[in-house]
């Protein structure tokens, strides 16, 4: 396979995977700020750009922050690197760069969700805008299932391979703003509005009934963080990703029979996850943890690169 | 209205009376199909066209950066006699081609003979310098050529263009085919259609046989500008029909006179590269320096015989306009036979008299520039405002050499799915010719467009034109059903 194209793949599999992440944050963000008083409504819509580290870019327009511009700017804002638009658009300049390498399913699966979101002037009021994303779901939900019906074969790897790493990033940032950022200040851990957080969290990653399955109780921080940083069977945990990662670069080296810094790293990585407790990660800083995280993703990300000659 | 005396494909000359022999199957389905039922057809192939993201970039277009080619679900028809005649002449006018871009740049015997003017040849803006002496493996140049075609009565067939550069359009000949049998099935059962699914496998088999001898088991790509190029659907839909990478230049270098490609695992040498950029980006070092599509080194590596360029560099003469008005000759030159297709009257404004007439008749004629393609820069002298026509009377006065005219003809009209119900519309036809190693073959097939617009006679898909499959009818076709 050509570099070229291997990188191409490998920046839909991030870009589906990063618009669809900013799907569910909208999603939830306009849930939860639904919940409570204005005031925590705007201060959710700042977490949820702060997520997808979009707060200077939006602070850089010459437009207050209301729910309404916020939603604009995450799903539609050209401005915005991280908005839906903004990702679908880039997911499909790689595919049409690379559509050879593509069944016309997955193709077709990501045509779609563009040709929903390109048009649209505004996203409306919060429920237009909840169809909204609901729609584009739909269309990476198909692409996600078309995916899953490629041969198995490079071209399949290298869209997989991207979207764990992509995942593994959103992950960590969610967890991160919401320690540091979610709650406002004077709130109490633990209160109302600090659970109502928590479960907007699980909802974003589709984890509430996950997280009922594996703990029985009520709702505890640390046990979100248990949940959405160790435990391999939630697929959307750090550790899910950082295995899917090993998992996919162990694909190529089996078929070649030579491994890179990307495996080794890769390895690595889930070797010292897999003797982790959340307990040792809180008392070590959740914070300091999760940076340490996203920037050792990072850095598979560009051992990737390197490796495959995407360069 | 179209003129009284116009062909139409479907029902000849008689007006909507009677259809020509071996269609009435087709105006018997046309009669019968309910104008909703075909509404609903024409409506699922656009959704179809466009869910599959098969589009065209317009140039000068910036806000239909990406538009699908209109299609119409009704087929142009030919006879497997009229194809037979057709595919018979075009195989000829090809092989003169190749003998005559083999000629020119090697030994130039009809320049010596003194059958065509020197000048044209030597003086001729696309007669590739760098190209003399290369001889391309097994000695094919134009491996791939569309020939324009219209028509203007039964048996009256005139060749408008050779395109022996890097003709495109054969995707939508595919991809019609595919949306015919998807929405029109029983066309298929109440005609015996040739199929044309095997193009993929004959250009594949053209691209191989045409590798340098050395290559045992030869490395075949398709070089594309990339997807911002208007064709990139093409491209990639031909590369991936045929299982060879699609590559752009950056994908290529050149090491020591050998072209390879960069892949996941390393460098892999290539032996054939069918090329969709022309001649003048293929190589920095040897054409425009500017140029980041081509490869550097690429045109040593092709005159070192260690690549084929398909087409080979250089071919573009072949359909150049003042070339085109030799044709006759050349194919009489090289063949020994007297040309089977025929070309329009072409008065080449480079002489005198020609100019003359054409700045007399202005009104009337079709004027073209020698190096366009596309359908840009012409001029259709009876549809032009006064302004228009003034301006080519300037433009011929100042560069005469520049310009060839040509008569309005009357084109053939195909029956079409318009606003208001079926109008006929005027086509061209584009078939595809294939020059392999050993044998010159043509897909029993091509791209039929169409001028959507009443009356109008440019069918260019860059100027608005849509495209219609194009059935050949199988032999002892004539009378069944």
């Amino acid at each position: 396979m050509l570099s070229r194209t291997a990188a191409h793949l490998y920046w839909i599999g991030r870009y589906m995977e990063r618009a669809e992440f900013a799907c569910r944050l909208v999603e939830a963000t306009i849930r939860l700020s639904a919940l409570g008083h204005q005031a925590e409504g705007d201060h959710a819509w700042r977490s949820a750009l702060s997520v997808v580290g979009a707060e200077r870019a939006f602070g850089e327009q010459s437009e207050p922050l209301t729910p309404f511009s916020a939603r604009r700017f995450l799903t539609l804002g050209e401005e915005n690197g991280a908005s839906i638009r903004t990702c679908l658009a880039a997911a499909r300049n790689n595919a049409r760069a690379a559509r050879t390498a593509l069944t016309v399913e997955v193709w077709q699966a990501i045509n779609r969700a563009w040709l929903i979101i390109r048009d649209r002037a505004s996203p409306g009021g919060a429920q237009a805008t909840l169809n909204l994303v609901e729609d584009v779901k739909a269309e990476t939900r198909g692409f996600e299932g078309a995916l899953g019906r490629m041969l198995r074969t490079e071209g399949s790897w290298f869209m997989h391979l991207g979207s764990s790493i992509e995942r593994g990033d959103n992950t960590a940032r969610l967890l991160d703003v919401k320690y540091y950022l979610l709650l406002p200040p004077g709130e109490e851990v633990g209160g109302t509005l600090d659970r109502d957080q928590w479960s907007t969290i699980l909802q974003i990653v589709s984890a509430r009934t996950a997280y009922r399955h594996l703990y029985q109780g009520p709702l505890q921080p640390w046990l979100v963080g248990d949940l959405l940083i160790l435990r391999g069977e939630m697929p959307r945990s750090l550790t899910a990703s950082a295995e899917e990662t090993v998992t996919h670069l162990a694909a190529f080296a089996a078929r070649s029979g030579r491994q890179g810094a990307a495996d080794r790293l890769a390895r690595q990585r889930l070797a010292r996850m897999q003797d982790l407790d959340i307990e040792t990660i809180i008392q070590r800083g959740l914070h300091e943890w999760l940076h340490a995280y996203i920037a050792e993703n990072a850095a598979i990300d560009r051992a990737i690169a390197d490796q495959f000659r995407f360069a | 209205m179209a003129a009284p005396t116009v062909f139409d494909e479907l029902w000849g000359t008689s007006r909507g009376r009677k259809a020509r022999p071996g269609l009435e199957p087709l105006a018997a389905w046309l009669a019968e199909l309910p104008p909703a039922e075909l509404d609903r057809r024409q409506q699922a192939a656009e959704a179809a066209f466009r869910s599959l993201g098969i589009t065209f970039a317009v140039y000068g277009e910036e806000k239909a950066a990406e538009r699908i080619i209109p299609f119409d679900i009704i087929p142009r028809v030919f006879t497997a006699r009229e194809w037979a005649d057709l595919s018979a002449g075009l195989e000829q006018r090809v092989r003169a081609i190749n003998a005559f871009l083999g000629d020119i740049y090697g030994p130039r015997r009809i320049l010596a003979d003194g059958a065509i003017p020197a000048d044209i040849v030597l003086g001729n803006s696309q007669f590739c310098v760098p190209c003399a002496d290369a001889r391309p493996p097994h000695g094919v140049f134009a491996h791939i050529c569309g020939i324009d075609l219209v028509r203007t009565g039964p048996d009256e067939f005139w060749v408008l263009e050779d395109n022996a550069r890097t003709p495109s359009g054969v995707s939508y000949m595919l991809e019609n085919r595919e949306a015919m049998l998807r929405l029109c099935p029983e066309l298929f059962e109440i005609l015996p259609v040739e199929p044309v699914d095997s193009y993929p496998e004959m250009l594949r088999e053209t691209l191989l046989s045409v590798a340098p001898k050395r290559a045992r088991d030869p490395v075949a790509v398709l070089l594309t500008p990339g997807h911002h190029n208007s064709a990139y659907y093409e491209h990639s839909f031909l590369a991936d029909n045929m299982g060879i990478e699609l590559v752009e230049g950056r994908d290529l270098e050149v090491d020591d006179g050998v072209v390879f490609m960069r892949t996941i695992d390393g460098p892999v040498r290539v032996d054939v590269i069918y090329r969709r950029i022309d001649d003048a980006y293929l190589d920095p070092l040897v054409f425009r320096p500017d140029s980041m599509l081509g490869v550097p080194g690429l045109m040593a590596a092709y005159i070192a015989g260690n690549v084929s360029l398909v087409n080979a560099p250089g071919s573009g003469i072949g359909d150049d306009k003042a070339i085109y008005s030799y044709m006759p000759e050349i194919v009489r030159y090289y063949t020994g036979e007297e040309p089977k297709l025929h070309n329009v009257e072409t008065w080449r404004c480079r002489e005198p008299q020609a100019l003359k007439y054409t700045l007399d008749n202005l009104e009337k004629l079709v004027v073209k520039p020698v190096d366009g393609s596309g359908g840009y820069g012409l001029m259709v002298g009876p549809t032009a405002s006064r302004a228009e026509i003034e301006t080519f009377r300037s433009a011929l006065k100042a560069e005469p050499h520049h310009y060839i005219a040509q008569p309005t003809l009357a084109l053939s009209t195909v029956p079409t799915f318009t606003e208001r119900g079926i109008a006929p519309r005027h086509v061209d036809f584009r078939p595809f010719v294939l020059t392999g190693a050993e044998e010159v073959k043509t897909v029993p097939g091509g791209l039929t467009r169409v001028a959507l617009r009443e009356g109008s006679l440019v069918v260019n898909s860059s100027q608005g034109g849509g495209t219609k499959d194009s059935f050949i009818l199988e032999d002892g076709a004539e009378g069944i059903a």
